[in-house]
């Protein structure tokens, strides 16, 4: 007791009280809404439970489930092929886009805006409005297309069109990107350029050896942030298509959304999130190992 | 860095190439092409103004009119009246206020500690707050809202804004801790000789200097809160307790073929983002390149 009164009289007793009373709240919320919520999953993986009669011990059932469910694997063809197209498809676009816009153009900044509104618009009122867009009869998609001489689509209601249409969606978004590799672009010294044209570089390999390593680490950024959000997309799915022309944007998330609130598998749920968790852990660690050693990193910290 | 002959002879090179090369038609294509992209990112936000403010059958026609003719504004009373969007709105406010002052407090609160105390088990504890940013939420979905039943808080606002007093989440904390580690130490020293607590000093000291920061907090803790459909969609029921995210989505389940009034209530929701946006812009891109370059 006098020992831990004498270290508290002490400066770097106090400093280490004064430093958990400053970080109490994120310690607390970590252990109610994080380390509880993590732990009541791992307890409900084992549960057959609908959340009113009580709930049934059932082992590893949940995952042998998951093997013979069709509609988990096609849940997961869907979310891995759409993140497979959208994710490099608006990366590589927001960036070319970023460079074009480094140029030192005229009305860098109304183009900005321009590119960048779409990705704040709020999910809802964003699936109501491509909805609307990609409607075969009536919406601005077919409108252009039957203006240029095409025929018509029937984007939500063709199976194979379905995904596609979901994903130019996805592609609308991509000015949060665009304007995080403009950033970077920007702070890039105009010396790193300088030198490399006196060595002779031409613009191809000023790209090739001056942008693209010193613009990696955030690359790298937007390609982990990219897929981790794509696996868990669920709006557009839920709203504009409810998963379906047969099952064609049935996303994993929307999947698990219903066995947990619909057919309230709670443990069959959670079992769903787990193995989310796991693709997307192992896609990152992969992506750290694979991709990770490339990035360039101009000075630690 | 000086100015050296060699530097300027560099500076007048680019407007000797410009003139023997094709460098000014290169600069007008990238031009177009920029033209042409911003007309398409455009175009889906025109049309849903356009569409908003025509005659339920107009909406219809082919080609599609860009300016309606007549223009009419009664969609929005309309759609706002067949739904009680006022309740949704005054409902969205209250979640989004009461965020806003949990966030702002708690999150500067801990990463005030994260950036400035010297304590024992530091690095531990910013590697656990960075380890719960990388977390998908939706791996905690399906206990949070078991936890939340049992708590008997479902239909409440308090899933929407409890957990939000616990250092308002990982990342804001991540971004003001940054941003406190820029503030010299010269300042907090001269008003500990003076006999300032570590609190004084966060308090009279830091928040107000931080208060660009904050700002940017305060914006995306607003985006969070107003876009949010998840959560909303998970934890209220009763229809007089929705927000504006889950009203426009019942709203659309009702109103399947009005796309007038579908638009129009649509674009009222999304305009208070977009005013935001033009107010706050240089906050907006400070919160989109803080969180994608120091990530």
């Amino acid at each position: 007791m006098t020992a831990i009164v004498h270290w508290l009289r002490k400066p770097e007793g106090r400093r280490n009280v004064t430093g958990y009373i400053f970080i109490a709240p994120f310690i607390l919320g970590f252990l109610f809404w994080f380390l509880v919520p993590a732990l009541t999953s791992i307890w409900l993986v084992f549960q057959d439970w609908n959340m009113i009669s009580p709930p049934d011990f059932v082992g590893l059932d949940n995952f042998r489930r998951l093997l013979s469910d069709k509609l988990f694997w096609q849940s997961l063809k869907v979310t891995t092929l759409y993140t497979v197209v959208s994710v490099p498809l608006s990366m590589v676009l927001a960036f070319l886009l970023a460079l074009l816009m480094n140029t030192k153009v005229r009305g860098i900044t109304i183009f900005r805006t321009i590119y960048y509104l779409p990705s704040i618009v709020p999910a809802v009122a964003n699936a109501v409005l491509w909805a609307w867009i990609l409607n075969s009869d009536f919406g601005l998609l077919n409108a252009f297309l039957r203006s240029i001489g095409l025929p018509k689509f029937r984007w939500l209601q063709e199976p194979e069109l379905a995904l596609p249409a979901m994903i130019l969606m996805s592609l609308w978004g991509l000015g949060w990107a665009m304007v995080i590799y403009l950033a970077g672009l920007q702070g890039i010294p105009e010396v790193f350029y300088e030198a490399a044209e006196i060595d002779g570089a031409g613009r191809w390999a000023k790209l090739r050896h001056v942008t693209i390593p010193l613009m990696s680490p955030v690359i790298f950024f937007n390609l982990i942030m990219g897929i981790i959000g794509s696996f868990q997309v669920f709006t557009a799915g839920f709203l504009i298509t409810d998963g379906g022309p047969q099952n064609a944007t049935l996303f994993y998330v929307l999947y698990l959304y219903r066995n947990a609130f619909e057919y309230l598998e709670m443990g069959y749920a959670a079992a769903l999130a787990w193995v989310l968790f796991f693709i997307i852990m192992g896609l990152t660690l992969l992506i750290f190992k694979y991709i990770g050693s490339l990035v360039h990193y101009e000075e630690p910290g | 860095m000086t100015t050296s002959p060699m530097k300027q002879s560099i500076k007048t090179r680019p407007v000797i190439r410009h003139l023997c090369s094709g460098e000014g038609w290169g600069r007008a294509l990238t031009w177009l092409v920029l033209v042409v992209g911003a007309i398409i990112m455009a175009a889906p936000l025109v049309w849903m103004v356009s569409s908003s403010l025509k005659l339920e059958q107009r909406v219809f026609a082919f080609p599609p009119q860009l300016i309606p003719n007549p223009i009419r504004w009664a969609n929005y009373v309309d759609a706002m009246t067949y739904k009680p969007f006022h309740i949704y709105l005054k409902n969205t406010l209250f979640v989004v206020l009461l965020r806003e002052v949990a966030v702002l407090l708690t999150s500067s609160f801990c990463a005030y500690g994260f950036a400035r105390i010297r304590f024992r088990g530091r690095d531990f504890w910013f590697s656990v707050v960075l380890a719960t940013m990388m977390v998908p939420y939706v791996v905690l979905m399906v206990p949070s809202f078991v936890i939340f039943s049992r708590l008997k808080w479902i239909d409440t606002f308090l899933p929407l804004t409890v957990p939000f007093f616990f250092g308002g989440g990982a990342f804001y904390i991540f971004l003001l801790r940054q941003f406190f580690r820029t503030i010299p130490e010269e300042l907090a020293d001269a008003a500990r000789i003076d006999g300032c607590s570590e609190f004084g000093i966060y308090a009279r000291i830091m928040l107000p200097l931080a208060k660009p920061a904050l700002t940017t907090v305060a914006i995306f803790t607003f985006l969070d809160g107003w876009n949010d459909f998840m959560g909303p969609l998970l934890y209220l029921n009763s229809p007089g307790k929705f927000t504006l995210a889950v009203g426009l989505a019942t709203f659309r389940s009702v109103m399947y073929t009005r796309w007038d009034l579908l638009m129009a209530a649509s674009a009222a929701v999304t305009l208070p983002v977009i005013v935001i946006f033009f107010l706050a812009q240089r906050y907006f891109v400070r919160g989109v390149v803080l969180s994608g370059l120091k990530g």
